[in-house]
Parts: structure tokens; sequence; C-alpha cells
């Protein structure tokens, strides 16, 4: 297989100009005779759906939720980075193409994060043109904070809820197009496989949720906006319903899956408190600009926050990285934080935590400032806890928050199966080896309203297409191998529960394949996952029926890729022997604990081709080639 | 202080939309007050498995408050005892030890219960889909700081937004009415510059989706506001009433 990202020539900045000339129009008189499927409806899917439909093309929209309001880009917080210089700090599409390709440790193609810090501007105004209340300046202008990497203040946001209502705005856009019957809305179905006509996706099966119908729906491409799969580790920041299945399928139909070990943890979450823990919830990056990190000086000191002099705390991103401070990149404040606690200077009942403290912030604005900034992040913390963080400082830990990894995808976001395009988090596009925060809305809506539309207009109008119809034989092999796999599940019959698997699975991949990662660990973690693989399909117990409402059952075809899937994670990590952002390899590290790359021979994407269940996979390079910014040790001091 | 309780749990089972329903009682022993209340019904749905019966059936996702996709009626209060609170950010310290807590679904004639604890909310999109949207095609706005808003009324409009759609409101309404729910949504978009065109349209069609969709009507018992998990206040409702009004009137403004 031969990756071509089509990446178009020219200079950076005339590349998308020029492209979007060159691609093929479909008339618009033509535009209803196709039909498009869209699996999820996240920041991604949900406005792809939309902004196809308003284009006339007739779209299928599907998602796993009961409705598609709550897909889990609805759970950011921050805000959203866009290139707008509203506050005259010398911004520019320049300087956040810049800072993003930094961010992600030159692990990301040039050309695509351009287009993105492009576009950036662009999602503000359609955003604000459906009414979605961002935050504004006593004069009304809309206002900015700052964020992690960056040192401009370029994030807009709306309160906390910031995802929410860029969500509310693509989902109140895509119920518009559904009662203009452009849109036929599918909730409660989840993709169990994607169906490949001669060489093009065609066609997707679904599981009815409600009453376990398979079903089948054809068209003339699929749109995959499926989300990461941050849920292999069992404990994230990912709704609980957030899976691998969507795109670990399509891999096994053909699609590349690009950088699988690039996975961010986010440094500021509350900590675990039990083995009963279902999900971890994190605390958004912002109060990283009000909120100053530290631990006390001495290992072991259990006193109360306060009564720990300031002589006795240590700040300790603040004196490490003098410049950027609290406000490192994610991965940094993460190893850090990680770092101090493997050093038994962690605090709370388990030692896995730091202190996140709003003292000075609250010293200096008032209370009511803060609040206004953070308030229902405080309510949140408060709620889960019952500690108040007005008198007392957060507790935080890093979890794992996103997945840069994804589906391989070339420019125009289209997989190495024709017609099978992948956008937001469920490609590996745009983000490196580390994504910067309130970049994750910015690549979602990019690639849904103002990518997707136009590039699958270029490939319906460049490609011949026979008619296909959901009788044809492709479809029916698909639907058997789905029900026969189910029905294997089902008959198991054994001792352990879904869940328990997925624990154990998530336990392996966080001590092996987390923050931190060394050679002899990943080998051992690929044989423990094999091990826990073969128990599942002798023992594990899915109670209820088939053709019935059945979460035990949804969740069991989720944890069984994930089962296949993590050990992919392990093998990418392995193959990649240097350390780049999320991806940090003990082996490789300076002399202050950065991760050390090495650019002679890892600067690729690393694309793994699935080749059947009793081989491992291929592995191919796509070239990273930097033309435009100089690679560097990235240093936040 | 973590420690653990005991509890009877009594918990709507229903095989499906047609067959009839019935209260369950369960033990729940060694829960952590640490829980919150839907991994209790975790622990409790991994026992239920290992004896080999069927989990109990609810509806979650995101688990953090914000996805709306949660929420049951507990004792009597739609997302249980606590104010402006999801049941998934519901925890068990609020609890004691020996308590019974009665667990239903949201019950409203236009949520018809999919089984034991879930509902189908799809009425409440097709609420959206009457009107609560501004026509804005993807590719034609101008710069978004053209027309200014005044912060007030960027911060008021952002809180009718934080609405979840989770539906407690119809759940808590004797009458079974989405009154809240739709008029945080035409709240949100009468009060922005952009929403204003569409206005009138917006609340009519809005509300008689409501009504059609078997919705019971406002009669200002307050309970919505009472149960709503993200404190939507009933100004909205008075701010609905007002724009249907003017609508009936012929009053774009």
């Amino acid at each position: 297989m031969q990756l071509d990202a089509r990446i178009p020539s020219g200079p950076l900045a005339d590349k998308w100009d020029t492209h979007r000339f060159d691609l093929k129009l479909v008339n618009p008189a033509n535009k209803r005779k196709y039909t498009i499927i869209v699996v999820g409806t996240g920041l991604a899917g949900g406005s792809a759906a939309a902004s196809l439909a308003e284009l006339g093309y007739h779209v299928k929209s599907f998602c796993i939720q009961d409705s598609p309001r709550r897909a889990h880009s609805i759970a950011a917080q921050g805000g959203i980075n866009a290139a707008k210089n509203y506050q005259n700090e010398g911004d520019s599409i320049w300087r956040l193409f810049y800072d993003t390709v930094k961010g992600g440790d030159f692990r990301s193609r040039e050309a695509n994060v351009y287009r993105l810090a492009q576009i950036s501007n662009n999602i503000i105004d359609q955003c604000v043109a459906q009414g979605v209340p961002f935050a504004r300046d006593y004069g009304g202008l809309l206002a900015n904070r700052s964020f992690g990497g960056a040192q401009v203040s370029r994030t807009f946001y709306a309160r906390g809820q910031t995802g929410q209502q860029l969500l509310l705005g693509a989902y109140s856009a895509l119920m518009r197009q559904v009662a203009a019957k452009r849109v036929t809305m599918y909730p409660r179905q989840e993709l169990l496989d994607v169906v490949v006509i001669n060489g093009q996706a065609r066609g997707i099966i679904t599981r009815n949720l409600i009453n376990g119908k398979i079903e089948r729906h054809a068209g003339h491409a699929v749109v995959l906006c499926t989300g990461g799969y941050g849920n292999v580790y069992y404990l994230s920041t990912n709704a609980m319903a957030c899976n691998v299945s969507a795109t670990y399928r399509a891999y096994k139909k053909g699609a590349c899956f690009a950088n699988p070990c690039f996975t961010q943890i986010h440094p500021t979450c509350i900590p675990v408190h039990g083995t009963y823990q279902s999900k971890l919830t994190l605390m958004s990056e912002s109060l990283r600009n009000d909120g100053r990190v530290w631990i006390p000086k001495n290992p072991g000191d259990k006193r109360p926050p306060q009564d720990i002099p300031e002589s006795e705390r240590e700040y300790y991103l603040e004196n490490k990285y003098p410049s950027f401070g609290n406000l490192v990149p994610r991965d940094v404040a993460s190893r850090n934080a990680k770092e101090q606690c493997d050093h038994s200077k962690g605090v709370g009942e388990t030692g896995l935590a730091v202190y996140l403290d709003f003292k000075d912030a609250i010293e200096r604005d008032g209370r009511d400032v803060i609040e206004k900034k953070y308030g229902n992040l405080f309510q949140m913390y408060e709620k889960i806890t019952a500690d108040n963080p007005y008198e007392t400082p957060m507790m935080i830990y890093p979890a794992v928050h996103y997945t840069m990894g994804g589906l391989w995808v070339d420019y125009n976001l289209m997989s190495t199966i024709p017609g099978l395009f992948v956008a937001g988090e469920a490609n590996f596009s745009d983000h490196g080896a580390n994504r910067l925060g309130a970049s994750a809305l910015m690549q979602g809506l990019a690639d849904g309203y103002f990518i997707i539309p136009y590039t699958i207009g270029g490939y319906l109008a460049g490609t011949e297409m026979n008619p296909v119809s959901e009788d044809h034989q492709n479809f029916g092999d698909a639907e058997n191998a789905v029900h026969e796999f189910i029905g294997k599940l089902m008959a198991i019959n054994g001792k352990r529960t879904v869940d328990d698997f997925h624990r154990a699975l998530g336990q392996i991949i966080w001590d092996y394949c987390g923050m931190s990662r060394h050679n002899t660990g990943l080998e051992e973690a690929r044989v423990k996952i094999q091990a826990l693989r073969s128990e599942f399909y002798e023992n594990v117990l899915v109670p209820g029926h088939e053709g019935d409402f059945n979460q035990s059952l949804e969740k069991a075809g989720r944890v069984a890729d994930f089962l296949e899937f993590g050990e992919l994670m392990v093998l990418d990590a392995l193959e990649r022997q240097e350390s780049c952002g999320g991806h940090f390899n003990e082996a490789y590290q300076t002399e202050d604990n950065e991760a050390l790359r090495n650019d002679d021979e890892y600067c690729h994407v690393s694309a793994w081709e699935y080749k059947g269940p009793d081989s491992d996979p291929q592995m191919h390079k796509e070239p990273l080639v930097f033309e435009n910014v100089k690679l560097s040790q990235r240093s936040y001091k | 202080m973590t420690k653990d309780i005991r509890l009877t749990l009594k918990i709507w089972r229903q095989e499906g939309p047609d067959t009839k329903g019935r209260l369950e009682t369960y033990t729940a022993d060694g829960i952590s007050t640490d829980m919150s209340f839907l991994e209790m019904l975790d622990v409790v749905n991994e026992r239920l498995t290992l004896e080999g019966q069927e989990p109990i059936a609810f509806d979650y996702d995101c688990r953090e408050g914000i996805c709306g996709q949660c929420g049951c009626v507990v004792d009597g209060r739609a997302h249980g005892p606590e104010t402006a609170t999801t049941l998934c950010q519901l925890h068990m310290r609020h609890f004691s030890d020996g308590d019974t807590i009665v667990i239903e679904p949201f019950r409203a004639r236009a949520f018809k219960v999919i089984k034991d604890l879930v509902v189908d909310r799809s009425p409440f999109d097709k609420i959206i889909q009457a009107g609560g949207y501004i026509s804005a095609n993807t590719g034609g706005a101008q710069d978004a700081n053209t027309i200014l808003i005044p912060q007030d009324i960027a911060e008021k409009a952002m809180d009718a937004a934080a609405c979840i759609g989770c539906g407690a409101c119809v759940a808590a309404c004797p009458n079974a009415s989405a009154m809240l729910f739709v008029s945080a949504k035409v709240s949100h978009l009468a009060l922005l510059p952009q929403g204003r065109p569409e206005a009138p349209t917006r609340v009519q069609a809005m509300l008689k989706a409501m009504d059609q969709l078997c919705f019971g009507n406002c009669s200002n018992e307050r309970e919505c506001e009472a149960d709503c998990p993200k404190e939507i206040s009933i100004v909205n409702i008075a701010r609905l009433n007002r724009e249907f009004i003017k609508a009936g009137l012929g009053y774009a403004d």
C-alpha cells in the first residue's frame, strides 16, 4: 500500500485555496441524488451532517446516544481557539499554526495544521451567527482567555460550557435540516461494520440499540465522526459510551490506523478514589490561568494544605518553567505531576494528587471575579469531592483525555478506503503527538463545517459509481458476520462481567502504555493483553437477549474491540523508539526529563494496515516534511 | 469521610413499552458514600449479572452532569433530593445507612418507557426541529465582532442556553409540561440580536409542537424550576409568554 497524503503544491498559505479551486464540483441539482452517511453527531459529525444537507445532499445521520445533542463534545469546558487577534497581542494565522505544530511536537502535517489555523476564524463567525452565547466584554465585544501552550489570549469561551454551546449550535443546525427533510436521523444506533463494494465505502451495518435489530444502510460515501479511543484505559474523561469500535472495524476493512500510541493525559482531573469508579472528571485547563500548582517540599508531608507555610511549598511548574509557568502544555504538566508523586510528594489519601490553589487569585481579583470565570467548575468539584475550592486548594491528578491517533486520512480527510472520510477526534490529522488546549473544538468544527463539505463534493464528482442496493451480497455478508459475532458473545456465558474485563484491560494499558512507557513494560503488556483477550472469549458473561435493549451486550462488543486495539497501541509504542509529545519512552529523554525526539528516524506518521486475525499488522510510513517551520527541541522555560 | 452504607432499593422494572411494570426490591450492601448514584447502580448491576439476573437498564453517558442523558425520579424528585444536581453528580454521601430509596423512570405521556428506567425523549428533538434554531447556513457569516452584544444580555442568553435537555422539568411538572425546556430555547435565541428575525415564528411553532407531542400546559406550579439540575429559571417562561403575545399581535420586536 502506498500512502498518498495528496497535499497540494504551492506556498503553504495558498494550498487550501488552490485545492478548493482544483476540487471538482457537484452540480447543485445533482446533489440530492447522493446519499451521505455520517456516523456520530459531535462537533465534527453534527456540523458535517448539517452543512452537507444545507448544500443539498441527502444525509443519514447516526448516533449512539438517545439524541444527537448528547455527543461527548458537549463536555468540553474551556474554549475554542481562533487567530482573530481581537486582543491586539500580535496573534496571527501563522502564530496559531506554529503553536499547534510545536505543541504537537512536530509530528503533524504542516499543510493540515495551516488550513486549520486559517479556518479557525470562520468558525467563530459561524458560531456567533448561530447564536452561540460566547462570553463578552463590557463593551459587547467577544472576550478571550489564554490557554496552555500559547502566550496570547486567543480562546473564545462560553463560561465553562464551551463544548456544550458549540455542540448545541451544530445540533440546532442539524435539527433544522431534519425538519427540512434533508437529514434522516437515526439515534440509538451503533455502527457495527463498514460495507465496502468494488473498493469503495458504500454503506454501514448498524444495530438498533432499542430492539437489537441489525440494519443495512447504503450511501455514496461514509463519514466517520466517532471520536477517540480514550476508554481503552477504562477510566478516562470520556463519556461511558465512547469507544473505538467504529474506527477499529473500519481498520479491519482496510482503513489504516495512524499513530495509535499518541494519547493525551490531561493534567487537571479529579483524582481517582475507589475501585467502583466509572469515569474521571476533568477540571478545565483554563483553571491553570489563575490556579497555582504546588506540593509540599518535604516528601510524606501529611498536614492539611492550610497548615503548610509558604516556605515549605514547592511551585514546581513555576520554578522549572519560568516563562510558561502553570501554563505549560498538557503533556509537560502531566508528566511533572506524576514525577512529583513518584517522589512521594503527592497529596491526598492516595498520594496521587497535587494541589491547584486559587488563594492568590481570589486575593488579587476578588472572589466574585473568580466565581464568574470558573463558578460552574468549582461547583462541580465540590459536588464530587465535598471540598470547597474557594477555601481549600483543589486536588488534581492527570487522566486520559484525548487521543491524537486515529484513522489515517489524506488532505481531503479521506481514509485509505475510497469514500470513507474521517473527521474530528476519530482521524489523526492535526495534533501530532500532543494536542493543545482549545484545539479539539476548533478541529472538529473545521473538519465538519468547512472541509468535509468541499472534499466530499470533489470525491463524488470525480469518482465513477455504480448504483448499490442494500441487497448487495457484501451487505448480506457483513450482516451475517455481525450476527455471528453477537451470537458468539451471548453464548460464552462465563463467570466474569464485561466491565470486569474492561477494568483489567484499562489497568494494563495505564500501567504500561500510559504517561510514560518503556520497552520491557510494553512487551509485557502485549502478552498480558493477549492472555486477557483469550480469557474474554472463554469466560465473559453477557446477560439478557440479543433482540432487546441490552447495555451489557453493547459494552461487550466495544470491549472486544478494545482488547484487540490495545495491542495495536502497544505495538505502535514499541515501534516508535523516541519520545514525542504524549508518547514518552523513558529511554529517550533530555537531561531535564523532557521528551527527546529522534527526527532522523521517526519524523513520520505510522499508519498500520490490518493483515488478518493471525498476523501482525503492517506498518506504513508517511514521512513528515517541514518546509516552513524549523524542528526544534520544545522548550517552555 | 468515606464509609460504607446499606440500602434498600425499590426499582421500577418494565421489560418494554407495552408490558406492565412493577417496583422490585433489592438490597445494596457495602455502598461507599463516595460513590455517585449511578456508580451505586453499576455495583448493583454487577451483582445482578453475576447472580444470573438481568441488570437494570438506565440511561447515562458523560457522568459529569452535562450530556443530559441520565435521569430518574428518586424518592419522588427528578434527579434526586439535591438541588442543581444531575443524577450522575448525586453522591451517596447524601444518603444514610438503612435508607430505602425508590427509583422510577421520568413519567410523562410524551416520554414512553423503553425499558426499566429508560425513556424515549425524542419529542424534545422534535420541538427543536419546529424552530429551535437560527437559520444561518454554513459559510455566510460576517465577522463575529460586527454585532455588539451587551455583556448582561449575553449572560442572560447563556443562563437559558445552559439547559441540558434532560427532561427533569417534564417529570417534575404535574401537567408533564415541557414549558421550561421550550422557554429556555426561546429565551436563549430571542435575547440575541441574531435570533430576533425568527423570534415570532419560532415561539409559535415550538409551542404548537409541544402541544401536538402530548406535553401538558403550564399552570405555574414551579416544580420544574425546583428540580432543574441546571437551575433554569421560570423567568424564561415569562419571557416566552411575552414573546408569544408579541408574536400574536404581529410585532417582530
